[in-house]
């Protein structure tokens, strides 16, 4: 086993096993924590499998963009004078059948197929992945870039109406 | 080349480790956590599938509009999930039952 092969190996275990914490774990945080590992070891994986552009994408939007977002709204949504950050379980049977169903269906198609391209390709691979998606992305993808862009535009604005103007109606008196 | 089958099953195992998150967390910034698990793991199948044609990025290209759509959708759950929690004083998706008042 060479070290491409073992590095390949490890990040596929701190995945899985991230995730399996993410589901087991009861308190908030944590559970932000180990999706940034997961999310970091998906990334490596992403480099072995020859995507370095969507490796750092993946570092930069997930690690650094959601993650920090979604602390924030930890921190937000949680009082951590009064109770601490512990999340309860709910439909832990139901949940762990249709999970297992789900893998287990999942797992039993890719037994049967065998996945191997239909066209043999002869050309080498691109040895430059990133200029290569620069110039699809402004060539044959142009249009879904610009559409990306205008969603991203409207969810920022959105998400800004929507954040903004907070104000607690429980407490105001009822009419 | 790795083998694209562990690619698949570890996509499998994230897929389904996410739907179990969502199913049974009582908090809405866990279940965003499960959604987002459930996002890269098929951004996981797109990108091992790329990998058997090594000479097109069609399937990162794809991945890419997938975080960005993930993106778009983890800023403005977050706000839906400040305003619930000002408006209710609670993140508990069940203890969440009417529309209007």
């Amino acid at each position: 086993m060479n070290f491409a092969a073992f590095m390949f190996y490890f990040f596929e275990a701190v995945a899985a096993l991230s995730a399996v914490g993410l589901a087991l774990v009861r308190n908030v945080f944590y559970g932000a924590l180990l999706l940034v590992v997961c999310l970091l070891a998906l990334a490596g994986i992403y480099v072995l499998a020859l995507a370095e552009f969507l490796a750092v994408t993946q570092i930069l939007i997930y690690a650094g963009g959601i993650l920090v977002v979604i602390i924030f709204g930890i921190m937000l949504t949680t009082k951590i004078s009064e109770k601490p950050l512990v999340v309860e379980h709910g439909y832990v049977l139901s949940g762990i059948l249709v999970a297992a169903g789900c893998f287990c269906m999942l797992a039993f198609v890719l037994s049967r197929e065998s996945f191997t391209p239909l066209t043999v390709y002869t050309a080498p691979p691109p040895v430059n992945t990133t200029q290569t998606i620069g110039i699809s992305l402004f060539s044959k993808y142009m249009l879904p870039f610009e559409i990306a862009g205008i969603l991203l535009l409207v969810a920022l604005v959105g998400a800004a109406v929507l954040a903004s103007n907070i104000k607690s109606k429980k407490n105001n008196v009822p009419h | 080349m790795f083998p694209i089958e562990h690619f698949l099953l570890l996509g499998a195992l994230l897929f389904s480790l996410g739907l179990m998150v969502i199913i049974t967390k009582r908090n809405t910034i866990m279940i965003l956590l499960g959604i987002e698990l459930m996002l890269n793991a098929s951004n996981l199948n797109l990108v091992a599938f790329n990998t058997l044609l090594p000479e097109t990025v069609d399937g990162q290209i794809f991945a890419l509009f997938v975080i960005i759509v993930a993106v778009s959708e983890a800023a403005v759950g977050l706000a839906i999930v400040l305003q619930v929690y000002q408006y209710y004083q609670t993140s508990v998706p069940d203890s969440v039952g009417e529309l209007k008042e």
